[in-house]
């Protein structure tokens, strides 16, 4: 559509002309503001790079005695908390998407995914604060303990998922085929291999970490409540809701011929929708659980109750550690311009920022992909 | 629809039209309101006196506590009127940013333990041990060194948990300084200062913050101000002073440890109350200090601080007792009053008490 | 066909149909885990919300010990409102630039992906650059520079939503409106905008309910305050920094306070929400 401009007098361009800068001003506001942030945290945060160099990136130290700053602690327990986050909610909210899609009563529909978006909206303090008086009591008292000592058994399910992954895997590279069985086969033993192995070895873990046993690696740890587990699982209930929300409006958008046509020929639903629907909307739901990743990553107050506030790099789910945005909330007014501990921290939000963006930018490309693939 | 929209229209720029006004309005507002930030040590009695001064007709004292180094930190930056720090600032630092430090209150850092069927009054550590356990040295409750100093005590297999001041503060400066003192690993590893890279532990906001998590976390062990524990019913172990004698915290414990403080030799009144000599003497005890620009841009503001204070030392007696913080001795409060001379505006100080 | 085809085919179905039997359950069990941790979410801060909620909460400003949360309650009003009402024209005058004036060129993407970024930046961060360019200038952390944050968070909210409802917009208002002879900018402020006014309305609410939760930005702008709210250049009490505060006290009956706040916040969030579908609803029954 062009606009068809009428040819007239002055004033009926200058009137159109004024309005248009008007808005096209407002545009270069919004261009400006993220130049702005991005500049703020760029010049000052250049101090830690000038000092630091790019191993600041990957230095794990914060010790404001000696006024020596590293990033690896703040974007290994932000990654790791976002990560830990994604892997809980993905599979619960699109659970949630295909039930209010395809298995619930249709009278239903509305008003539950209704209350799933509202959900979403409840402010972020709120997750923080019933991480911290109802959830990790729970944890401290109850959850880890059983974890640490079962970690035998946390482990062993571990394996069997995977072996069912790669078995998957294995059969869709080799086929049904005599190789195909033979390599599934002789992953099955080694996978009851180490279980056995497991099982036979199992001890009560120390609370504390421990040489003697590696293979307990990731799940010791004094049961204090607050951790790295911990602050991914308010994560994962904070970005249920928008994973949820946005899978189920991507599964909505799939064009019921190609449903019917999978239906007329005799597909259960469950090939539906692994075949049919997921195939044709894969980007658009990769793009959904991106966006909640992208929610998760920026989290503060949500994170700061219940991660621990460790500076320290975390070598069990159980260990305390920081995010980037927890560091920033608990150091920022105690640092003065044009020091090292400020540029320390503002290099790290331009981190933070990075990470967002590309983020941000793989979550568009792969919704675009998704919908022009349907 | 004409009419409609033109009565929509109408309807919106009333609205903005009142919230434009508001606005202006609220922004001309005569402002009575004196801000100042930093340590949450003294926050109890800071807030408990600014509602007694409001109360009899004083400015609005708007206290926040942010902890002791974002309180240096916005009072360098200007953005309050005065800052609040239980650390005393580098000379260097006050010189180079033109800041008077004085000493408003004295109060006493404790330890406090959530440790389930262990009576934690009557609980004995000492300091070097608190050390190692920040250190992660000493990792179980029911460890021999603990139980060496606590015979006949049922001890929990459980594990200790250090907890610690995640933001920069005042109180983990006094309470480094003191762990460094007696225990040289402490020291070389971990040092004194505001923000410290600890070692073992967790991380909590403020003084509040701290005595949340040690309720909340089994086996926990944490540092507070005596109010925070006192105020909350929380246990507080005895702690072995430089006598060798194991003293319960009480006023009486902190004011004796205050009596020894040289107050006429310290530089900035910056006098140290650490681990000091005397069989009844608290080992944690600190003053606590407030900042004010030597050069302030609104004198006035800065003359309502030091009346605010004045006000304090003359009347804050009964809510500093019930709140189990020390006041300053007579003298020292008239030193105080002389140093509040270098304050100074156009030429002249800004007090009216000087000569 | 052969019986043992017919038998083979038989199974087989009866594999694939448990399959996805077996699927949809677990399907169902999920929602049903996803509903029942956020219905807990909500029961917990019903149990102990309702607890600390008296008429004290909503008359008595904040104090060191007791008090209530009258102050942070009318500083969340002022510093949501300044921003809405600085944020909004900001936000629909660019959301109409890309819907209408911009539309698919390069400098329009370019900003729509912008927008997008600042939508969802952490807002922490925005909290420190209003630190920098505000409050740091003006020596004083204010209740003016607590709106400014919550300004920028809410300025992309509403370029989006307004550039989607406007989108929406059918061609043929467009068309008519220039087959009737208007200028393009009448068009757009005469035709399509009325038309959208529904959508765009429920952009803003939605706008409100987002920033009047942000606790992070308001921490380094309004630092919070125990007195009422009078002026713009002083500090503001806002009720998520009351909550956070509260919360991390050791004191009972401030911690009360804060799930009592954490109540409130949430309740009038959910409000705007469920106000802002209905008026949509209720806007586009009547508008068309």
């Amino acid at each position: 559509m062009t606009a068809v401009p009428i040819a007239g007098s002055r004033r009926f361009h200058l009137g159109d002309a004024a309005f248009k800068a008007v808005l096209w001003l407002a545009a270069v506001i919004v261009l400006v503001t993220l130049g702005a942030i991005l500049l703020n945290l760029g010049i000052a945060g250049r101090l830690a790079f000038q000092r630091f160099g790019i191993a600041f990136l990957w230095t794990d130290q914060w010790d404001p005695v000696r006024d020596l700053y590293g990033a690896l602690a703040p974007i290994v327990g932000t990654l790791a908390t976002s990560a830990l986050a994604l892997f809980l909610a993905w599979p619960i909210g699109f659970g949630i998407a295909y039930f209010l899609t395809e298995t619930c009563p249709k009278s239903l529909r509305a008003p539950l995914g209704v209350a799933i978006e509202l959900l979403a909206a409840i402010p972020s303090i709120v997750y923080g604060m019933w991480g911290f008086f109802v959830l990790s009591p729970v944890m401290s008292a109850a959850i880890q303990p059983w974890i640490t000592t079962n970690a035998w058994l946390v482990w062993s399910i571990v394996i069997v998922l995977l072996y069912g992954m790669f078995a998957a895997l294995l059969f869709s590279l080799l086929g049904r085929a005599l190789i195909g069985y033979a390599a599934v086969i002789a992953l099955g033993l080694a996978s009851a291999t180490a279980i056995g192995y497991l099982f036979i070895n199992k001890t009560d873990l120390p609370p504390l970490p421990s040489e003697d046993n590696p293979l307990w690696w990731w799940f010791q740890g004094a049961p204090v409540g607050v951790g790295l587990f911990t602050a991914g699982i308010v994560l994962a209930i904070m970005i249920l809701p928008s994973i949820a929300a946005t899978s189920r409006d991507v599964l909505n958008t799939t064009p019921q011929l190609l449903k019917d046509g999978g239906y007329a020929m005799g597909a259960t639903r469950w090939e539906v929708l692994t075949g049919i629907v997921i195939p044709a909307v894969r980007g658009s739901l990769f793009g959904a659980v991106f966006l909640g990743l992208g929610r998760a990553l920026g989290e503060t107050m949500a994170v700061t109750f219940v991660i621990g506030n460790a500076n320290r790099l975390p070598t069990s789910f159980f260990d305390p550690t920081a995010s980037i945005a927890s560091i920033i909330a608990n150091t920022f007014p105690e640092t003065e311009p044009d020091t090292l501990k400020q540029g320390a921290l503002l290099a790290l939000g331009f981190v933070l920022f990075m990470i967002s963006f590309a983020v941000l930018a793989l979550a568009r490309l792969l919704l675009r992909q998704g919908r022009m693939a349907a | 629809m004409n009419s409609k929209f033109s009565l929509r229209r109408a309807a919106l720029g009333a609205i903005a039209a009142a919230a434009t006004l508001a606005t202006f309005g609220l922004a001309q507002a005569q402002a009575d309101e004196i801000t100042g930030a930093g340590a949450t040590f003294p926050q109890p009695v800071y807030t408990r006196w600014a509602e007694q001064y409001a109360g009899q007709g004083g400015d609005t004292l708007n206290y926040q506590g942010i902890g002791s180094g974002a309180g240096v930190t916005q009072i360098i930056n200007r953005t309050v009127d005065f800052g609040a720090s239980d650390a005393p600032v580098a000379p260097e630092r006050l010189a180079s940013n033109n800041l008077l430090q004085f000493p408003a209150v004295i109060g006493a850092v404790v330890v406090s333990v959530n440790l389930p069927g262990v009576d934690g009054n009557a609980l004995k550590l000492t300091g070097p041990l608190i050390g190692d356990m920040y250190l992660g040295r000493v990792r179980m409750w029911n460890d021999h060194r603990i139980a060496a100093l606590n015979p006949g005590v049922q001890l929990p297999a459980i594990a200790i948990a250090p907890v610690y001041r995640a933001d920069s503060s005042g109180t983990t400066s006094i309470f480094t300084t003191y762990l460094g003192s007696v225990n040289l690993a402490f020291n070389t590893t971990i040092g004194a200062g505001s923000s410290v890279s600890w070692r073992a532990g967790i991380g909590a906001p403020g003084n509040a913050g701290v005595a949340g998590a040690i309720r909340n976390t089994r086996g926990a062990i944490g540092y507070v101000e005596y109010a925070y524990a006192v105020e909350n019913n929380m246990p507080t172990p005895q702690l072995q002073n430089r006598a060798g004698q194991f003293v319960r915290p009480s006023t009486q414990a902190f004011a004796a440890a205050a009596a020894t403080a040289d107050w006429a030799h310290a530089p900035n009144m910056a006098a140290s109350m650490i681990n000091t000599a005397g069989a009844a003497n608290w080992p944690i005890v600190s003053a606590t200090y407030i900042l004010l620009p030597k050069n302030p841009t609104d004198a006035g503001r800065s003359l309502k601080v030091m009346q605010f204070y004045d006000w304090a030392f003359r009347n804050g007696q009964s809510a500093a007792d019930g709140l189990h913080y020390i006041m300053l001795p007579d003298a020292v409060r008239n030193q105080v009053r002389q140093r509040w001379c270098q304050v100074q505006a156009g030429g002249h100080a800004v007090w009216t008490g000087c000569h | 066909m052969s019986t043992t085809f017919v038998a083979l085919n038989r199974a087989n179905y009866a594999r694939r149909k448990g399959g996805s039997w077996i699927m949809a359950f677990l399907c169902t069990m999920a929602a049903l885990l996803g509903i029942v941790l956020l219905g807990l979410i909500l029961y917990t801060l019903l149990e102990k919300g309702i607890g600390g909620l008296a008429l004290s909460v909503f008359t008595e400003p904040m104090r060191a010990r007791g008090g209530g949360l009258a102050n942070a309650m009318i500083g969340t009003l002022i510093q949501t409102g300044l921003g809405t009402l600085i944020g909004t024209p900001l936000g629909m005058a660019a959301g109409i630039y890309l819907a209408e004036v911009g539309r698919n060129g390069r400098f329009a993407s370019v900003v729509r992906f912008v927008n997008d970024i600042l939508l969802s930046a952490p807002s922490v961060l925005v909290g420190l650059f209003v630190y920098q360019i505000v409050v740091f200038p003006m020596h004083a952390f204010s209740g003016l520079a607590g709106s400014i944050a919550l300004a920028l968070l809410a300025m992309p909210v509403i370029a989006r939503t307004t550039e989607d409802i406007m989108k929406l917009v059918p061609d043929s208002y467009r068309e008519g409106s220039i087959a009737l002879g208007a200028r393009h900018s009448t068009t757009i402020g005469r035709v399509i905008v009325p038309a959208a006014f529904g959508g765009i309305l429920t952009g803003i609410l939605l706008a409100i309910a987002r920033i009047s939760g942000e606790t992070a930005p308001l921490l380094f702008t309004s630092l919070g305050s125990y007195a009422w709210p009078t002026s713009l250049t002083q500090p503001m009490a806002s009720l998520p920094i009351a909550i956070y505060k509260d919360a991390a006290s050791p004191y009972p009956e401030l911690t009360k306070l804060a799930w009592a706040g954490a109540l409130i916040i949430t309740f009038a969030v959910l409000l705007f929400n469920v106000v802002s579908r209905l008026s949509h609803h209720l806007v586009s029954r009547g508008g068309k």
